[in-house]
C-alpha cells in the first residue's frame, strides 16, 4: 500500500517539472511571436513596392522574359516546404508536411518529377528518416528567418530553375503556413515560378492604374533584375509568415499541455490521498481486531 | 515648389520616408536626379550612393546601396534597396 502512495508522489513531481518546461516554453513564444508579427508587416513596403513594379513592367510591355513562360523542355518541378526546426508546437511541422506529402503526389500523378528543398530541421528529420532525396536543405533559424537565408534560398531555386534542358525545373511551389491571427495558421501552396502576376493585397484593376514607364536601360533588363528580387522577397515573406505561426502554433500547444499538466498533477494528487486514506483506514482495522483478538 | 514623396524600403523594413526636394540615385546608365514633375521612370540601380534632400531644407540624407530599383511615378519616388547603409553627413 505505502508502494501504490510513492509512485504517485512519483509522477506528481515529474509533471510539475514538465509543467514549469511547458510553461516556460509558452512564455518564450509568446514574447517572441510579437517581434515575427512585426517583422512580418516590416517586409511588407518591399514586397509591395516590388510587386506594383513587377506588374507595371509586365502590363507595359510585352516581353516575354524565362520566369513569366512555361518551360516545356523539362518534367522536374521543385517543391519548397517551410517547416519549424524545433518541435513543440503541436500539429505544425506535421500538417505543413502533410500539405507538402499531397501536392508531391498531386505532381507525381501528373507525371512529374519532384524535387523537395526544405527549410526547418523536423521536415528534414522526416524525409530522411524515410531516406528520400531532398535537392536542399535550410535549417537553423525557422523561427527568426533572416534575408540573407531568404536570397540563398531564392538563389538556389532560381539557379536550378534556369539551368538548361531536361535538368533544370520548370515548376516552383512553396509549401509554408500562413499566419492567419493568433489562433488561425493555416497551411497554404504557392506556385512561384512561372510568375503569375497577381497581386493578391490590392486587386489591381491593371488597365488604369499604371502611369507609362520609362525604363532605365530597357524592359528587359529592367524586368531581369526585378523578377529575381521579387522571388526573394516572396520567399522572404513566406519565411516570414512561417516563423509567425510556428511561434503561435507552439505558444498554443504549450499553453495546451500546461492546462493538462495541471490536471494530471489534480488527478494524482487525489489518488495519492485516496490511497493515503486507505492505508490509515486498513491499519486501524488492522489495530482493533489485533486488540479485539487479545480481549477475547 | 512642389515636393516628392520618397520612400525608401529594404526587404527588412523601410529606411528612411518623408517629402523631398530632390532624389539621386546611381542608375544604369548613369547618376540620375529627380526633382518635381519627373516623368515616369523605373530603372535599375547600381552599387553607388542614395542622396535625397529633404523638403524642409536641411542636409542632404545618404546612403550607400548594393543594388536595388527605383521608381517615379506623378512625384511618388520609391527606391528598392537591397542593403542600405547611411552615410555619415559631410563635416561630422
Amino acid at each position: 500500500m505505502a508502494g501504490q502512495q510513492r509512485v504517485y508522489k512519483a509522477r506528481i513531481r515529474s509533471t510539475q517539472s514538465l509543467k514549469k518546461m511547458f510553461r516556460a516554453q509558452e512564455l518564450i513564444a509568446a514574447s517572441r511571436i510579437g517581434r515575427a508579427r512585426d517583422r512580418v508587416s516590416r517586409a511588407v513596403p518591399y514586397s509591395r513596392a516590388i510587386t506594383r513594379a513587377v506588374s507595371a513592367v509586365a502590363t507595359h510591355t510585352d516581353v516575354r522574359h524565362r520566369y513569366l513562360v512555361e518551360r516545356t523542355d523539362t518534367r522536374r518541378v521543385a517543391v519548397l516546404l517551410v517547416a519549424s526546426d524545433r518541435g513543440m508546437a503541436g500539429a505544425y511541422s506535421a500538417s505543413v508536411i502533410r500539405e507538402t506529402e499531397r501536392l508531391v503526389e498531386k505532381l507525381q500523378a501528373e507525371g512529374k518529377e519532384v524535387e523537395l528543398y526544405v527549410a526547418g530541421r523536423r521536415a528534414v528529420s522526416y524525409y530522411t528518416f524515410r531516406r528520400r532525396q531532398l535537392a536542399g536543405v535550410w535549417t537553423g533559424q525557422s523561427d527568426a528567418p533572416q534575408v540573407e537565408t531568404a536570397d540563398e534560398i531564392a538563389a538556389t531555386l532560381l539557379d536550378a530553375f534556369k539551368r538548361p534542358g531536361a535538368e533544370g525545373v520548370g515548376e516552383l511551389h512553396i509549401v509554408f503556413t500562413q499566419f492567419v491571427n493568433m489562433v488561425t495558421q493555416r497551411p497554404r501552396v504557392i506556385r512561384m515560378l512561372p510568375l503569375e502576376i497577381v497581386d493578391g493585397v490590392e486587386g489591381t484593376s491593371a488597365h488604369t492604374a499604371f502611369p507609362l514607364y520609362e525604363f532605365e536601360p530597357d524592359p528587359a533588363t529592367v524586368l531581369d533584375d526585378l523578377l529575381p528580387r521579387y522571388v526573394r522577397s516572396r520567399i522572404y515573406a513566406c519565411l516570414l509568415q512561417a516563423a509567425a505561426s510556428e511561434l503561435a502554433a507552439r505558444q498554443r500547444a504549450m499553453h495546451t499541455a500546461t492546462d493538462n499538466a495541471e490536471d494530471l498533477i489534480r488527478t494524482y494528487t487525489r489518488l495519492a490521498n485516496q490511497a493515503r486514506q486507505g492505508e490509515i483506514t486498513q491499519e486501524i482495522s488492522e489495530i482493533v481486531s489485533g486488540a479485539d483478538a487479545l480481549a477475547s | 515648389m512642389a515636393e516628392l514623396e520618397v520612400d525608401i524600403v529594404a526587404a527588412d523594413g523601410k529606411v528612411w520616408s518623408g517629402s523631398a526636394r530632390q532624389v539621386s540615385a546611381p542608375a544604369a546608365d548613369g547618376e540620375i536626379g529627380i526633382l518635381a514633375g519627373h516623368t515616369p521612370v523605373l530603372s535599375v540601380l547600381r552599387p553607388g550612393e542614395v542622396r535625397v534632400i529633404p523638403g524642409g531644407g536641411g542636409s542632404p540624407q545618404r546612403w550607400t546601396v548594393e543594388g536595388g530599383f527605383l521608381s517615379v511615378d506623378s512625384d511618388q519616388v520609391t527606391v528598392v534597396v537591397d542593403a542600405a547603409r547611411p552615410v555619415a553627413p559631410a563635416g561630422r
